[in-house]
């Protein structure tokens, strides 16, 4: 187990770290958050590459960091495979050279071989003697990747494994990475602003904001129950400001700012924020007679229509920024396109009232 | 088609200008003396010994430079502390120094009468109008070229690969050798041959350090100067031997660093 206490201020900014955690053997814990929010110091940390204030990293019964006690193992003794956001292979080496650098205990004619085994195992056997520099954005996370965990490490740390990398490739090696993951038998650590890669990589997720965990659960828990609306926004949804009320109903009533009125379910009074899935909110053209049984209904105007897939992303003014998600199908049906106003409407089930 | 404005013509005229400037010399050295006369001058022997005290001294002075200035600019580069800017200061001090003054300063800190004189007559060494003196004074001439130049070229590796290297089990010394160095080669490599034409191009400090004395310490800029007034032409010959040097050594530097990296 992985457990790490640390408090510390970040670089020569205001921005203060403080935060507790511990991650299971076998288990990977995806730490989700903004640029800033000081991720990769809580990873530098536990690597041993950044000295904290005050705090305790301690992995498999080995203390290897305790300000109380002036404990400082360094990075060399602590056996962290880190993989860099930028992969940070050494370019003067080949790919299977690089895989060998931490392969010390083994005999020096033996290295090729178990170097070459492990690209193999990533499937970049082919690139052993290729030089970095010549490798694509894909290959080098493979190389990275094999390199990290070629010295058996007691723990793995991932900063922002996928963020080199284009759409269709960080795809593809997110499920990759999910799998390599899911053998791992060692604590794993990585971070990410993606909430998506998050749950692809995660078993559980901790929302970092500012420097402190605002939230940690699977990442159905998260996006079903989030915390606050820094969490919703994370997540994905839509988050609107307004005022609730309790009405007569015992129903929540939330005058948007800007315009509108949202009904929700669970109890709330004051300054809040809602949350809402673009793949909830239903679309319909102005003037329709309300035939379903939503209860919150807004008129707004579609800002943008962008094509995802077989899917389409509306952009809405609500007045407050609206989305919806709907099939390519229906959008085509409806003839979306910006300027027009339509019928935004969803479930009170659906809206979350969150603490701002 | 446009027509080619008078900017880059500008351009193209100052740089046409400086290489004719820059070259000139160097032409005229070689139109001078054919290759015969060239043959002919290293039968001299004291064009022979200036050339091999000239390789002597510069070979071990660059030793020492690369022996203690490389760790220490890899210190500069890669630490934060407090003094770093003095020390950088410090470092480049000799570049700016005239050499005249350079030897008066080498004079009053290891001379007889110096600052630590006294203690180099105690322990033995004598270093003014030595080949050692010689040595002291390419030394401290030449040393800020490459430790300046290292000092560059250790800044500009990626830190990540440092740590990298960390992480990986390698400890401080460890990273330095397998990492840091083979990743600044090249730049390494450009700083040897820069100290190594500015060592082998000294006179002044040597002059007034070490003396110029045949065989002991005169080195082939001495004799060139001792030669130009009594033999022009044997001086020409000996300055066109040192050029080829120079060129040489810079040459091979550079090409070994790049093998080296292509190799690794």
């Amino acid at each position: 187990m992985l457990s790490l206490a640390l408090e510390t201020r970040i670089g020569a900014g205001p921005a203060e770290l403080e935060l507790s955690l511990d991650v299971d053997d076998g288990a990977c814990l995806a730490l989700a958050g903004p640029s800033g929010a000081g991720k990769t110091s809580v990873l530098r940390a536990i690597a041993g590459l950044l000295r904290p204030e005050r705090g305790r990293v301690a992995c498999g019964g080995a203390t290897w960091l305790d300000t109380a006690r002036r404990v400082e193992v360094p990075p060399e003794r602590r056996g962290c495979g880190y993989v860099f956001q930028d992969y940070a292979l050494f370019g003067h080496l080949s790919a299977w050279r690089n895989v060998a650098y931490g392969l010390r205990d083994v005999p020096r004619r033996r290295r090729r071989a178990e170097a070459c085994a492990l690209l193999e195992r990533f499937g970049v056997g082919a690139l052993a003697d290729v030089r970095p520099a010549t490798l694509s954005g894909g290959e080098r996370q493979r190389v990275a990747l094999a390199r990290a965990l070629a010295a058996r490490p007691r723990a793995l740390l991932l900063d922002e494994p996928l963020a080199a990398l284009d759409g269709r490739s960080a795809a593809a090696a997110g499920r990759e990475l999910a799998g390599v993951l899911r053998e791992l038998d060692v604590p794993a650590l990585l971070v990410t602003h993606d909430f998506e890669q998050a749950a692809l990589l995660g078993d559980e997720v901790a929302v970092l904001d500012a420097g402190r965990i605002v939230q940690r659960g699977s990442a159905a828990q998260l996006t079903a129950s989030p915390a606050s609306g820094f969490v919703a926004d994370l997540t994905g949804a839509v988050v609107l400001r307004g005022h609730a009320e309790r009405d007569a109903e015992g129903l929540t009533r939330v005058a948007l700012a800007g315009g509108g009125e949202l009904v929700a379910l669970a109890p709330a009074r004051g300054e809040v924020a809602v949350a809402v899935h673009p793949w909830e909110v239903a679309l319909e053209p102005a003037g329709s007679a309300a035939a379903t049984s939503a209860r919150n209904r807004l008129a707004v105007e579609v800002t943008s229509v962008t094509a995802l897939g077989n899917r389409v992303r509306v952009g809405l003014a609500a007045p407050q920024p609206l989305a919806a998600e709907l099939t390519s199908a229906s959008a085509a049906r409806l003839g979306l396109a910006p300027g027009m106003r339509v019928v935004a409407s969803w479930k009170a089930a659906a809206t979350r009232v969150l603490p701002r | 088609m446009t027509r080619p404005g008078w900017f880059p013509a500008l351009l193209a005229l100052a740089l046409a200008l400086a290489l004719t400037f820059l070259t000139l010399p160097v032409v005229a050295i070689f139109v001078h003396s054919s290759p015969a006369e060239l043959l002919d001058s290293l039968g001299d022997p004291s064009a022979r010994e200036a050339l091999r005290l000239s390789l002597l001294t510069t070979t071990i002075a660059i030793a020492l430079i690369v022996l203690v200035g490389t760790p220490a600019a890899y210190l500069l580069a890669t630490r934060r502390f407090r003094g770093r800017a003095l020390a950088v200061t410090l470092v480049e001090l000799p570049l700016v120094l005239p050499p005249a003054v350079a030897g008066i300063g080498l004079l009053a800190a290891l001379g007889p009468n110096g600052l630590l004189g006294g203690a180099l007559e105690n322990a033995g060494i004598r270093l003014v109008l030595e080949t050692a003196g010689v040595v002291v004074a390419l030394v401290f001439v030449a040393a800020p070229f490459h430790v300046r130049t290292a000092q560059a070229a250790f800044a500009a590796v990626d830190p990540h690969w440092s740590e990298a290297s960390r992480t990986l089990g390698a400890g401080e010394a460890r990273t330095f050798a397998r990492v840091a160095v083979p990743a600044a080669l090249p730049g390494l490599a450009a700083g040897v041959a820069l100290a190594w034409g500015r060592a082998l191009g000294e006179f002044g400090a040597t002059l007034m350090f070490a003396g110029s004395f045949r065989g002991i310490t005169q080195t082939a800029p001495l004799a060139i100067y001792a030669e130009f007034g009594s033999d022009f032409d044997g001086a020409l010959a000996l300055s066109a031997v040192l050029v080829a040097l120079s060129g040489a050594l810079l040459l091979s530097t550079k090409l070994l660093a790049h093998d080296a990296v292509a190799r690794a």
